[in-house]
């Protein structure tokens, strides 16, 4: 029964569910395909960042810094031939445990003075990459990091992961997973407190929510799943160096959180899915892209502050409004 | 005694914006705080709930020193308020808000968030519970699903003190709670305030311009003056107190 209902009131997303799990499938194209393998990875770190910065309100700029600390981790760890699935959960708890100790100081200070304290971390992160030479080969970055590690499956055998569709099938479990646990934060009381310091910390605290530690759980949480979306990187590509960890690189998801829609779930995926497919068909306008979309981050922000699926869900609610509006006339007309 | 404050002084810049001031709230009575702009109520307020640090005194709460605790621990312990500007989370619904106000009275973590433990299941059904009792209690049953920024003045008032009230406090502490509202709603916030003192049984302190409505409401008073006690009595006493006058009119009486 249970799930009956279930899919009543959620075909849409088992619709996609379904879809995702079938599109190897339906893609011939290997870039195509590996586009969205990176749209998948990029989704991990913008929902990342969207919780510290949509749902906490917390403009953490060093998000890229900790992505690099999950690459540079993995990378270094299994090319000292530890397994793939040992060194993925220990560099994501590295950034992690980076995180909290970035954070003690820089989530005292509030608004852009937070963002600027923890730009310079992540500055000093990519930095740290490229002149600890004999730990990271500096900027010539790490090469050859190995593949994860075939894993075990029961009636199949071992499964490797050489195939785009293995590895796609790989990215997008750990989407699902760090989309679950999204949801079940936000959509919690625990939740409801990271929205109370964004919206009023000083009322926050009055009611008696620890904002420190609540800031602090977010960051944390955060960077983990940077992390982890960073290990995996640089496991699948093979390559890594401190430009992996650059700040370019939180510009470009903080551009999937805000244009896709901040401060919610399905906001960071669509971002991450859709501008990277714009920006390739303005390819030929080569820089001048930035342009277009500063201009388009500025409309975006003003008119749609809640971004594309923000301004989707509006958008829904008014028609239903205007439909309910009409239902209500055309009664009024008949009776 | 349910809380005590003994020479609490607070200075901006070498401003004394409270000084020296000693006072005590009674367990379950309705204290008002009254005074001319700028006699330190608000700042007093301020360091009562822990907002402020003050520059010497101490704050003692059941007998326990609460002097310069972080103000979440300070409302954890008991002492809820509401701001003088109206404090919500605007960006949320009325029902978000008072959960918020709850979630000091939940005591599920990360993990039990995560894994949806028993725990969590409990935390959940007793603030739904508590948020649709306090819906009632203040009136807003029908805009439990509204946004803030929807809500007239007056149902802003009544839902922050809902969000205060939420928490069970020992005492709460209401900075012009009537502030900007015309006539009727203003007796409407009295009687709440009225209700929450009786049925409730929470010790009310408020700051109030209002003196016909405090007057009515308080069972006793403290009158600041440029950031010291002037004068502490019941409301008859205070109307006619020459130094209350003075410092109000400059001669005539209040009430």
């Amino acid at each position: 029964m249970t799930w009956i209902k279930f899919l009543r009131e959620k075909w849409f997303y088992a619709l996609l569910l379904i879809l995702a799990l079938l599109l190897p499938l339906l893609i011939t194209n290997r870039y195509h395909f590996q586009i969205v393998i990176m749209g998948c990875l990029f989704s991990i770190a913008a929902l990342s960042l969207n919780l510290i910065l949509g749902y906490t309100g917390q403009a953490s700029m060093a998000h890229a810094g900790f992505f690099g600390i999950g690459a540079y981790g993995v990378a270094l760890l299994t090319k000292e031939g530890m397994s793939f699935w040992l060194a993925l959960p220990l560099s994501s708890l590295l950034a992690a445990l980076v995180g909290f100790l970035i954070g003690l100081p820089t989530l005292r200070a509030r608004g852009s003075y937070f963002a600027i304290s923890t730009m310079c971390f992540g500055v000093i992160i990519s930095i740290v990459a490229g002149n600890w030479i004999e730990l990271t080969g500096g900027y010539n970055g790490v090469v050859g990091i190995p593949l994860p590690n075939p894993i075990f499956l029961p009636g199949v055998g071992d499964l490797g992961f050489q195939t785009q569709a293995a590895q796609y099938y790989l990215v997008l479990a750990f989407l699902l997973l760090t989309l679950l646990i999204m949801h079940r934060l936000v959509y919690s009381l625990m939740g409801l407190g990271f929205m109370a310091i964004r919206n009023n910390e000083v009322l926050a605290g009055s009611v008696g929510i620890n904002t420190f530690a609540g800031k602090i759980l977010s960051f944390v949480v955060a960077n983990f799943f940077a992390g982890l979306a960073g290990g995996i990187y640089a496991s699948l590509i093979g390559t890594i160096s401190p430009a992996t960890a650059a700040l370019e690189q939180t510009f470009g998801w903080l551009i999937f959180v805000l244009l896709g829609g901040i401060a919610t779930l399905t906001g960071p995926i669509v971002g991450a899915f859709v501008i990277p497919v714009i920006m390739e068909y303005l390819q030929f306008l080569t820089e001048y892209r930035l342009i277009i979309f500063g201009v388009l981050l500025i409309v975006v922000i003003i008119y749609f502050p809640r971004g594309l699926m923000g301004g989707f869900t509006t958008l829904q609610q008014r028609v239903k409004d205007l439909y309910a509006q009409r239902r209500g006339e055309k009664r009024a007309a008949g009776g | 005694m349910l809380l005590e404050v003994k020479n609490l002084t607070k200075n901006f810049a070498g401003l004394a914006a409270v000084s020296n001031v000693s006072l005590q709230v009674r367990e379950g009575e309705i204290l008002a705080i009254v005074g001319p702009n700028g006699a330190g109520k608000t700042v007093l307020f301020g360091l009562i709930s822990g907002l402020l640090r003050p520059t010497r005194g101490q704050i003692y709460l059941q007998g326990e020193e609460i002097t310069g605790w972080k103000p979440h621990r300070i409302a954890c312990q008991g002492i809820a308020r509401t701001f003088q500007t109206t404090a919500l989370f605007d960006q949320l619904r009325v029902v978000d808000n008072l959960a918020i106000g709850y979630r000091q009275r939940t005591t599920g973590g990360f993990w039990s968030t995560l894994l949806h433990t028993r725990r969590w299941e409990e935390d959940k059904d007793r603030t739904t519970a508590k948020v649709m009792e306090i819906l009632s209690f203040i009136g807003l049953a029908e805009k439990a699903f509204h946004f803030v920024s929807t809500l007239s003045q007056a149902e802003q008032k009544r839902l922050s003190i809902g969000v205060a009230l939420i928490s069970q406090p020992k005492m709460i502490l209401l900075d012009e709670p009537t502030g900007g509202l015309i006539l009727e709603d203003t007796d409407e916030i009295t009687s709440l305030i009225r209700k929450i003192h009786e049925t409730a049984g929470i010790t009310v302190c408020l700051i109030e311009h209002k003196m016909r409505m405090v007057m009515d409401l308080a069972q006793r008073m403290i009158v600041l003056n440029f950031g010291s006690v002037i004068a502490e009595g019941t409301p008859g006493e205070i109307s006619n107190n020459p130094d209350v006058i003075e410092a109000y009119l400059g001669g005539e009486s209040i009430a």
